[in-house]
């Protein structure tokens, strides 16, 4: 097994406050690595680290090998990050099939004069666009939908749309922030289904931020604990389960 | 002339800047304060300006102290009477600009932020053509407000119209910072600006609130309106252009939604203007203004005195 | 691209049969009203895709196409005459023509990369305030310039250069030129729409941050935006330049930039057919109003109108006329009552 993210003492602090403390995050190729916590426990800004949203105050992110920390969410998507929002960011204004296509832009090899000229490089490379966005469509069962605008979408959906956008990117490492949220026991359950198969049919590393425990402990190879900032706990599901202080933390604090 | 000093010279522009800034800061805080509430940019503060100067005009002309048409001045006007005018003016204005928020910006509260934008560029443009219609295009003379007195400070000379601009702006600004920190209603306004639907949950009437703010910005132009007009004394319907972009660009410097804000980019603009002009080229001091607000925006894009606001992710 | 190359020359014929056809059937005023609607088209449509596409609210418009306007007159003064001195206006020539067309959209480009550069790193008003100020400041600027005439400008600048078969035309070729930018721009601007650029442009307008987490590179697509937008801008200001043989800095006020938003806003922001009806609707508004004015016998009255239907347009459809939506053949037909969304089962 090969690392694929490592983060070292990654630490953030917003004027007084230290938001995440010293947090390192081992992740193997293949993983389905569980970052979980009670809320305002920092989860979302370790993604925002990782993604190079917010510039970490302390520590490292080493990602297939190479120094992250710095960059912006740009050169982060290139390398092969790629992630969804706990309030859903959709294009609402495009079709579903285009805010998936939209993922693939990066890799796209063209330049706009191609497309000023339509050239047939341009007509190939919308083609490529078109077809990717389909598949991933297909995958996350929205192929139905593609035409519609992202914001007629119902919610479980507009979920859905957001992690194929993120996948036609072509990503090494998925990050997924609260994707259950707001759904049905029936609507977590096939995404649950759908994220293990992310990750055994597309082959891509599933780093998950999750409230719902039943849904972590039921996928989660690997599961790691915030709180207040700190890791608490790391290590399989049946080990997070029984141990004192995440038990605590869940339950003691009320 | 005597030889001036390069000390005095500069003193001298400072000293008229700070008249001028006066007014630009008057104006910049009708911006501010609607900006802070509405986040928009009325561009038809600057018109109502224009028709604070044009209400003290019909009111002077009404009262018989108008020059008479060989352009022979008539008496200067009594200090009483001139807080009168004012007083109608700032009163006549405040209801203008009620009346403006009432009938265009009004309904377009849950439209998005461009088509405000663009009925406050429509009011703009009525009030310009309407004033020219109305009132006509060619300069209207203002009267003579008080006898011109010119002191000199140590070389430096200060008209006493500066000296009345200077100090009634002071007043008001003071007023007006009292009024929005130490009053129920200021602090209605405060709780607006900061989160209006929260504002409104908390028994805040949101609407008497926001005709509040429109009517003290208005007030305060008509002020400036009637102060400017004094000084250099002729009016016309476009009179609001020029001042109303630059006072725009004060408050932004100073800090969008910020009082202290909005008199210390007035000031500043004012004050360097007067200086360029005055050293360099009076072309050029057109452009201070413009100058100021890219370097400000983009070393502290929220402003000097402006907080910076982040998006959570 | 063989397709490309057949549009373009079908373009150009039109322009010449369009050219042709006005100047011999339809008075000189008119033609006059068709020419600015054109100049105005380029302008909206090309900063449509700064505002409207990629969403970065720009009102320093005017300053780019002051900047087209000003290098292309210079230019072609130099060109045809060698220097600026008084005399009969002259014909330029089609090859310094277009170089000067060509100088127009490359300055005022570089210019919107200037621009474009603190759009990196402003947002939403204070960006458009920062543009207003560019705007301004390049107005001011040119008026400082004493060897571009000072505040009164440019004059004597040459014709548009004449067309094989177009000697006799009373009208000359402006509609021509003018038009064939607007088939140029409106072109460029809906093949950029419908590409992986545009659909790029469109997120970020749409979620900046999820677009760049997408690896959308917004920053140098915002300075392309704004390149693509000041070129046009620039070519209308050489073209207007050409058209009224003078320019003057005061041509290029804030009041032009805040017209062209305006026409958009109007139009429907984000729309390329929005923006040409903006551009219609505000050039010939006025106009078309000119008679109401002369009825009443009140001077400046069509004018006070305009502002009042503008704000009555905006409070009764702030969504422009046409949304963000296209005109098509769909949306007409969708028009029609009894047959509404077009859909047989």
């Amino acid at each position: 097994m090969t690392k694929l993210l490592e983060t070292k003492l990654l630490t953030i602090r917003f004027g007084g406050l230290c938001a995440v403390d010293c947090c390192d995050l081992c992740i193997d190729q293949g993983d389905l690595y569980g970052l979980i916590g009670p809320n305002g426990a920092g989860k979302t800004t370790v993604f925002n680290m990782l993604t190079g949203v917010y510039l970490p105050s302390d520590g490292t992110v080493h990602f297939d090998g190479k120094l992250v920390n710095g960059r912006n969410p740009v050169k982060v998507a290139r390398l092969g990050m790629s992630r969804t929002f706990q309030n859903i960011r959709l294009f609402d204004e495009l079709s579903v099939l285009e805010n998936a296509m939209t993922g693939a832009h990066q890799h796209s090899r063209i330049n706009l004069l191609d497309s000023l000229l339509r050239t047939k490089r341009h007509y190939r490379e919308e083609d490529r666009q078109r077809d990717k966005a389909y598949r991933l469509l297909e995958f996350m069962g929205l192929e139905d939908r593609a035409g519609l605008p992202a914001k007629a979408l119902p919610y479980g959906h507009r979920r859905r749309l957001e992690i194929a956008r993120a996948l036609a990117t072509d990503p090494k490492l998925l990050c997924l922030d609260e994707p259950a949220a707001g759904m049905n026991t029936g609507e977590k359950a096939e995404l649950a289904a759908l994220i293990r198969r992310i990750r055994d049919e597309l082959k891509v590393t599933v780093l998950l931020i999750e409230h719902d425990m039943k849904l972590v402990m039921g996928i989660c190879e690997k599961i790691q604990v915030l709180e207040y900032g700190k890791t608490i706990a790391k290590g399989t599901p049946v080990e997070i389960q029984s141990d004192p202080r995440v038990i605590e933390a869940y339950l003691g604090g009320g | 002339m005597a030889e001036v000093s390069l000390t005095t010279e500069v003193l001298q522009y400072v000293t008229n800047g700070v008249a001028k800034g006066s007014t630009y800061a008057l104006m910049a805080v009708g911006y501010t304060l609607v900006y802070g509430v509405l986040q928009l940019i009325n561009f038809a503060h600057a018109e109502v300006y224009m028709l604070g100067s044009y209400f003290a005009w019909y009111q002077a002309k009404w009262a018989g102290y108008l020059p008479d048409s060989k352009g022979a001045r008539a008496e200067t006007v009594p200090l009483y009477m001139v807080a009168l005018f004012v007083a109608g003016a700032m009163a006549a204005c405040a209801l203008a600009g009620m009346l403006i928020e009432r009938l265009a910006y009004r309904p377009l509260r849950n439209a998005g932020r461009l088509a405000p934008l663009i009925t406050a560029i429509g009011v703009s443009l009525l009030l310009q053509y309407g004033g020219q219609v109305v009132f006509g295009t060619e300069p209207k003379l203002f009267p003579t407000f008080a006898e011109t007195v010119v002191y000199d400070a140590g070389g430096v000379k200060i008209p006493n119209t500066n000296i009345y601009i200077v100090v009634t702006s002071l007043v008001l600004m003071l007023g007006l910072t009292f009024f929005v920190n130490k009053t129920r209603p200021g602090a209605a306004m405060r709780a607006c600006s900061h989160d209006m639907r929260t504002a409104r949950l908390m028994g805040v009437n949101v609407n008497a609130t926001i005709s509040l703010t429109f009517a003290i910005g208005s007030a305060l132009a008509a002020v400036a309106g009637v102060l400017v007009a004094m000084d250099q004394p002729a009016i016309t319907p476009l009179m609001g252009v020029r001042i109303g972009l630059k006072a725009f660009v004060a408050a932004v410097v100073g800090g969008i939604g910020s009082i202290p804000g909005a008199a210390l980019g007035g000031l500043l603009l004012g004050v360097s203007e007067s200086v360029v002009s005055g050293l360099w080229k009076p072309v050029y001091s057109e452009a201070v203004a413009f100058v100021f607000l890219i370097v400000v925006l983009l070393v502290k894009p929220s402003g000097i005195l402006g907080k910076s606001v982040r998006e959570k992710v | 691209m063989p397709r490309t190359l057949a549009l373009l020359l079908a373009g150009v014929v039109a322009c010449y049969g369009l050219n042709w056809f006005l100047s011999e059937f339809i008075e000189v005023v008119y033609v006059d009203y068709v020419n600015l609607i054109g100049l105005a088209i380029i302008l909206a449509v090309g900063l449509n895709v700064v505002n409207g596409l990629t969403g970065q609210f720009s009102i320093g418009h005017a300053g780019f196409m002051a900047v087209g306007a000003f290098v292309g007159a210079m230019a072609s003064i130099l060109f045809t005459y060698g220097e600026i001195a008084a005399g009969p206006l002259a014909f330029a020539g089609l090859g310094s023509f277009l170089f000067c067309l060509l100088l127009s959209g490359l300055a005022a480009g570089a210019l919107g990369v200037l621009v474009g550069a603190p759009a990196l790193r402003l947002r939403g008003d204070y960006l458009a305030i920062a543009t207003l100020g560019f705007g301004e400041i390049t107005r001011i600027l040119l008026t400082a310039q004493d060897s571009l005439g000072g505040p009164t400008g440019l004059k004597r600048i040459p014709k548009m250069p004449l067309l094989p078969g177009t000697e006799t035309w009373d009208g000359g070729t402006s509609v021509f030129w003018i038009y064939l930018f607007v088939f140029l721009v409106v072109g460029l601007a809906v093949r950029l729409q419908r590409s992986t650029f545009g659909r790029a442009m469109i997120a970020i307008r749409e979620n900046e941050l999820a677009a760049e987490t997408m690896g959308v590179p917004s920053a140098r697509l915002k300075v392309v935006a704004f390149v693509f937008g000041a070129f046009f801008a620039g070519i209308a200001g050489a073209l207007y330049a050409h058209y009224q043989h003078s320019v003057r800095p005061d041509d290029f006020t804030s009041v032009r930039s805040i017209e062209v938003i305006v026409m958009l806003v109007l139009g429907g922001l984000g729309s390329v057919t929005g923006a040409i009806a903006g551009a219609v609707v505000v050039t010939l508004l006025p106009q078309l109003l000119r008679p109401l004015e002369e009825a009443m016998g009140i001077d400046g009255l069509s004018m006070v109108v305009y502002a009042l239907l503008l704000i009555v347009m905006m409070v009764f459809r702030p969504q422009g006329i046409f949304g963000q939506r296209e005109l098509s053949l769909k949306l007409l037909r969708g028009l029609i009552p009894g047959r509404r969304g077009g859909k047989t089962p």
